[in-house]
């Protein structure tokens, strides 16, 4: 730090010191109240007085992590735009309209991953979904008291589990069950959809789906609940005053006003779901290829890089791989551009709770 | 603070060491454990001498070696021709143990050893023969009788020198396979599941009825997995084991100088098909020349008295005739 700046007015009081020793005990004579001296005549240094340096400091600071932040998005992209360079030199468009996957050949295409992982993602988001606003309305309106914290505490809990332990169960609870109870019952009865045919091995999309669902259940459920918790009272009460029933009352005072945090938290359960790997390739059956029915075992994009990056040695193989990554990273934005949409169409750009 | 300075040059005393000649390799997960065992032996042999591996999978130790970051790598595969030229420098393939790979199955209702050809195992990846009752299968099996389920295929998901010896036997047994799909650590699959690992392999079998895959002989020896014997090109129908393994590498008619070789289908008479060695990648131009004389050391020591600490790992040894080739070679181009 570098000396004060030289004050232009010369200082009318002399400096004091700010302690100095203790005044020396009299023998005989009660103790006089020690009195602490603060200068307050002596200044701080300039920089922190001055007003204007410290909020643009701040100011600076604050760009300076944003700015980071997108740097490093920006050099994630760079990084996967260069490296996948060599493959898309030699397919072009046609790797992400391509089905074939041949390390031995040479021949790469990305739309099995796509449509796996755009599958199993939505497959996730459709059984987690009911679910977790389920629990979430249930805990802010109808829970009973003391109900309401261990349910909460259970729900966070799932969230802190490792993915791989998730793969772990799934390999030996979850596919057993769905090659055994599940699926010859959906066979049976729900066939006609065309979703449900051939034969299961358990390692299908629907376990990975599954699995998926369960690991993003806590993420929806614990924002729609902090959401829920803040639409005023009012609105509430103002729509139970209408003689609305207590389901209308939470659909129309509650759910409607808090669409826009839904909506987030529906999105960020689905990123979560886009980038799960672990999970996934443990019980989705690894298998690249393009199938109608739930039953059949699937393949995605972060499942792939998983499990061949290690092994790839072939400077084409590495940038297919690469290039699948860039393709993820493509879906995940495209994901989340829909989302802000579907946010400003569900909202038509009002504000998401109306000001009573 | 006075105290500070004291304890500080104590603990700096306590955590330098020796001077100790450090080497660093990497590369293939299948022979880590052997590695492991090695390179702790000969420090107990060596106070001063500490080489460190890190299994980072065969593609890895290949890209390390080639850029110079560690001092020798290691491989289930060979490099390529064309990955060999991109090292700067001459690099020497040494063959360390085998490996193998055998036919596991779990069919309900029957617990012994089923014979394979290699038509039956090429036609089940192939999806030619899709149940167990096919009658390749009956005639290879007399007196066995199978159930009419359907063969659930289970092959590797994540890229690994296992499928690259599988592989590499389907492409030399079925002109089909070698067009169709060809050999490497990660191949288009024509049928079957993926799973993660030996161990995810075999979790598959072991769940679903009627299935069949691939696995490495020491995992399928450590779980107790049930797997079959393969009718090697002899004729004769071997169960892979140690003593197998090692008479296939024993019966290669030619080795080639850089080792560089696939015993796979070998023409011994108790020879099992299905194996490979592992190599390490070793360059014979080393900067630090005290660091090559101790490396040579330590592969000569591999040979000798590496090779007796296999079997108490279910590796299974290099044959004599290999290893006095490899102890030529390294005194000639290791200079």
């Amino acid at each position: 730090m570098g000396a004060a700046p030289e004050r232009r007015t010369a200082d009318a009081e002399p400096r004091q010191q700010i302690s100095g020793p203790r005044p020396a005990k009299k023998m005989g004579t009660p103790e006089s109240p020690r009195i602490l001296l603060v200068n307050t005549t002596q200044k701080a240094p300039s920089w922190t007085r001055n007003v204007f340096t410290l909020d643009f400091g701040f100011h600076g600071l604050m760009l300076g992590a944003a700015l980071t932040v997108l740097a490093v998005v920006g050099l994630i992209l760079s990084e996967l735009l260069q490296r996948s360079s060599l493959a898309w030199q030699k397919f072009g468009f046609h790797f992400f309209a391509g089905s074939a996957w041949d390390p031995v050949a040479g021949d790469f295409g990305a739309l099995p991953f796509i449509f796996g992982t755009i599958v199993s993602s939505v497959l996730a988001l459709v059984i987690a979904v009911p679910l977790a606003l389920a629990v979430a309305v249930f805990v802010t309106e109808m829970c009973p008291r003391p109900l309401r914290k261990p349910i909460s505490f259970a729900t966070e809990l799932l969230a802190a589990i490792p993915s791989v332990i998730y793969g772990l169960w799934a390999i030996f609870v979850l596919v057993p069950l769905l090659r055994v109870d599940v699926a010859p019952w959906l066979m049976k009865y729900l066939s006609w959809t065309g979703l449900f045919a051939g034969p299961m091995y358990g390692y299908s999309m629907l376990a990975a789906g599954t699995v998926m669902a369960i690991m993003i259940i806590p993420i929806i459920s614990s924002i729609t609940r902090e959401v829920l918790a803040v639409v005023p009272q009012h609105q509430r009460e103002a729509a139970l005053a209408l003689g609305a029933t207590r389901w209308e009352m939470i659909r129309i005072g509650v759910l409607k006003n808090a669409r826009a945090g839904i909506i987030g938290a529906i999105i960020l359960g689905l990123g979560r779901a886009l980038g799960e790997t672990i999970a996934v390739t443990l019980v989705i059956g690894n298998t690249p290829q393009i199938a109608k029915s739930l039953l059949a075992p699937g393949y995605t994009m972060a499942s792939v890089i998983a499990n061949e990056f290690n092994e790839a040695t072939d400077s084409l193989y590495v940038s297919a791989l690469i290039e699948i990554g860039l393709a993820l990273f493509i879906v995940t934005v495209i994901v989340n551009i829909l989302a802000q949409l579907l946010v400003w169409t569900a909202t038509r750009g009002a504000p998401a709770r109306s000001n009573a | 603070m006075n105290k500070l300075y004291p304890m500080l040059a104590v603990l700096l005393l306590a955590v330098s060491s020796p001077a100790q000649t450090k080497l660093n390799g990497a590369g293939a997960t299948f022979p880590y454990p052997i590695y492991s065992k090695w390179f702790n032996e000969y420090h107990n042999q060596h106070s001063d001498i500490e080489i460190n591996y890190q299994s980072i999978g065969s593609g890895g130790g290949i890209r390390q070696v080639t850029a110079g970051t560690v001092d020798f790598g290691a491989s289930d595969g060979p490099m390529t021709d064309e990955q060999i030229g991109a090292v700067k420098g001459k690099i020497l393939h040494v063959p360390t143990v085998l490996g193998a790979v055998v036919p596991a199955y779990n069919i309900p209702g029957f617990r012994g050893e089923l014979k394979f050809t290699p038509e039956v195992i090429a036609g089940i990846y192939l999806g030619k023969i899709g149940s167990w009752n096919d009658s390749a299968i009956a005639k290879a099996n007399p007196g066995v009788s199978l159930p009419n389920s359907p063969i659930i295929v289970v092959h590797r998901s994540d890229g690994s020198g296992t499928t690259y010896i599988f592989t590499d036997y389907l492409s030399k047994i079925s002109p089909d396979w070698k067009s169709q799909v060809g050999r490497g650590v990660s191949v288009s699959w024509p049928k079957g599941l993926g799973a993660k690992g030996n161990e995810g392999v075999a979790g598959m079998i072991r769940q679903m009825d009627g299935a069949f895959g691939y696995v490495e002989l020491i995992y399928a020896l450590q779980n107790n997995i049930t797997y079959g014997s393969v009718q090697n090109a002899a004729g004769n129908f071997v169960k892979a084991s140690l003593a197998s393994t090692t008479a296939a590498a024993a019966s290669m008619k030619t080795m080639p100088a850089d080792f560089r070789v696939s015993i796979t289908n070998a023409p011994g008479s108790d020879a099992y098909p299905i194996c490979s060695f592992t190599w390490m990648l070793v360059p014979t131009d080393w900067k630090d020349k005290n660091k090559e004389k101790v490396f040579v050391d330590f592969l000569n020591w591999m040979l000798d008295q590496g090779q007796t600490f296999t079997s108490q790992l279910n590796y299974a040894p290099l044959p004599d005739g290999v290893r006095q080739k490899e102890r030529e070679a390294i005194k000639t181009m290791i200079r």
